[in-house]
């Protein structure tokens, strides 16, 4: 696996003006970090279709909720943090409540938020957005991967959160690749352990595959991309066939992808269950590889918690 | 001039006396804010907006959001009264399953353009239209109405900014200045004063005018359409309550249980006003 030489954000730019040139419903809303999302080469090339508010994301949220009123198709964007805790209500009822479709881009997911700090670290923002109802919450791979999704997102029928790693991300899909907002994606197939990764987490699943092959544990790895609406069916099928389940999320492991698969295993399959991710914490300064040795989001974490899932299912037997 | 005048000031009676029997047959509901809006209402649906309840979605009607939502039952008795839906549906007010809820919401009820509740957003909402509708050049215009304790919502004074900002001169908002909020006198828990001067330093055009005289609000509408580079705002000198003999200039009429007796009662004052 390598890394991309190019940050996802210039992929996500790429796209938003390829599509925007043929689309002239598509608007960008931001909140004065239009040059930390690299937007301001929209700005640059279509000046007319951009509305920067300065720094006040309530008024970014619900601005772009009237421009939908009106027709429009806005994406709006400001760090993970700001673009869910901060407006909570603004997203419910200005967007969710009242029907209408906007595309909020929240970027620096997680751990990745690095030297911004606790602050501007969202360990929540997921969980905050899968209460919205309608509300379709999809968090890219790399670039490969959102390039397949960008035009599903479009198509659309309600309000997408995009959850964006502004960084290089590592290598995993192809353009050829099937996709489909909804539906996960089974990146590599096994016998002894289901591993259901997001972001940032699904290079360091694979890897833990790796790891887990020579001490001959075959792991089943599965790409949650869309968090909401969940791929029931494929968490409930590779569940059945494991008996053994691990979660692994750049995020709080409450109410995102590890509740989320408990609930459907809760419901339909009582297997053991593993969730990799942040253990209730707030964020703080430090790089993404510090953070993640920190919080317990690397390969040998996920290993470590294969072994816990599945010595759970012979002491349950 | 004047026949136009007295059939307006009409309406907002008729608005304002529909208003106090769909709240009142159901006994409670935020009567002091959905009385004091009625002869804005009247302007503004029987003379000013570019509407048609024939095609309420016609793309280039002019739009209006009510921001304070909970004003939802006066606005409704406006729609009903230009026929966007039958007068029935009034009493259907808050019942289970009704298109016209405590506060206004466009995905039920025929002729509301933003769902509008938690104070601040609608105002936002329709900043964001009017900056839709210069974007496209289109000729529609944006009407909004806030509350006078809405406008302790920081959110109002985001949208404020960037109304001026970008010079919006096809939005005309309007305070609905009842002097009074949910828990007491605007002054007493976090005063507006001074109001205008607010605006006019967000680089707003301001006007203050009776808010219960039609003749006076008309011009001031008229006024606002005329400026250029600016969006205007509107401050109605109002009077929480107006018109209803049990709430009138009450704080206790935010939201209030009201019984048969007291509605009619005040419906029947309002007609032998009339005459």
């Amino acid at each position: 696996m390598t890394r991309e030489t190019r940050w996802l954000r210039e992929t996500y730019v790429d796209l938003l003006l390829e599509y925007a040139k043929k689309d002239p419903r598509i608007v960008l809303v931001e909140a004065d970090l239009a040059k930390a999302a690299g937007t301001n080469r929209f700005q640059q090339e279509l000046p007319d279709r951009m509305v920067n508010v300065g720094i006040a994301e309530a008024s970014m949220i619900s601005t772009a909720a009237g421009m939908a009123a009106m027709g429009k198709l806005p994406f709006t964007h400001t760090f993970t943090a700001f673009s869910s805790r901060r407006v909570c209500d603004q997203v419910t009822l200005s967007v969710a409540y009242a029907g209408l479709k906007v595309v909020i881009v929240g970027s620096d997911p997680g751990v990745t938020a690095e030297l911004n700090g606790g602050t501007h670290m969202s360990m929540e923002d997921m969980a905050i957005m899968r209460n919205i109802p309608g509300m379709l919450i999809y968090e890219p791979v790399d670039s490969a991967q959102l390039r397949l999704a960008f035009p599903q997102i479009l198509a659309h029928g309600g309000p997408v959160y995009i959850r964006l790693l502004r960084r290089a991300a590592v290598q995993v899909y192809d353009e050829a690749s099937p996709f489909q907002l909804g539906k996960g994606v089974v990146l590599r197939e096994g016998r002894d352990v289901s591993v259901f990764a997001t972001g940032i987490m699904v290079a360091e699943a694979l890897e833990a595959a790796r790891l887990l092959e020579a001490e001959g544990i075959s792991a089943e790895i599965i790409n949650i991309h869309t968090l909401k609406p969940l791929d029931r069916n494929l968490v409930l099928h590779s569940a059945k066939k494991t008996g053994a389940v691990v979660t692994a999320e750049n995020h709080s492991v409450l109410n995102a992808l590890g509740s989320a698969v408990a609930e459907v295993l809760a419901e339909e399959c009582p297997v053991p269950l593993t969730r990799v991710g942040v253990q209730d914490h707030f964020g703080e300064v430090g790089s993404t590889e510090f953070l993640q040795r920190k919080y317990g989001l690397t390969a040998q974490d996920i290993v470590q918690a294969v072994h816990s899932s599945t010595q759970k299912r012979e002491a349950w037997k | 001039m004047d026949q136009t005048l007295t059939e307006l000031q009409r309406t907002a009676n008729q608005i304002r006396k529909m208003t106090l029997q769909c709240i009142g047959e159901l006994g409670v509901g935020h009567i002091g804010g959905s009385l004091s809006l009625c002869e804005l209402l009247s302007v503004l649906y029987f003379k000013v907006l570019r509407i048609n309840p024939e095609d309420p979605s016609w793309e280039e009607r002019d739009r209006f959001v009510l921001s304070k939502g909970h004003g939802g039952p006066a606005l409704y008795s406006a729609l009903a009264l230009r026929g966007f839906f039958p007068r029935e549906e009034l009493s259907t007010l808050n019942r289970p399953n009704t298109n016209l809820p405590s506060h206004c919401d466009r995905l039920r009820t025929v002729g509301i353009d933003m769902s509008t509740g938690s104070l601040g957003q609608g105002f936002s909402c329709a900043v964001g239209m009017a900056v839709a509708g210069k974007m496209d050049g289109r000729p529609c215009r944006v009407y909004t109405v806030i509350g006078d304790g809405e406008s302790q919502e920081g959110q109002i004074w985001e949208a404020a900014m960037l109304a001026g900002s970008r010079k919006l001169d096809n939005l005309i908002a309007f305070t609905d200045y009842n002097k009074m909020q949910l828990d007491g006198y605007i002054e007493d828990v976090n005063g507006l004063y001074p109001l205008d001067q607010k605006w006019r330093a967000f680089h707003w055009h301001v006007q203050s005018v009776d808010g219960h005289d039609v003749r006076a609000i008309w011009k001031a509408i008229d006024n606002a359409q005329k400026v250029k580079g600016r969006p205007s705002m509107i401050i109605l000198d109002t009077i929480k309550g107006k018109g209803g003999w049990f709430c009138e200039n009450q704080v206790a009429s935010h939201n209030m249980s009201i019984t048969e007796e007291m509605w009619r009662k005040a419906v029947a004052q309002l007609e032998e006003d009339e005459t």
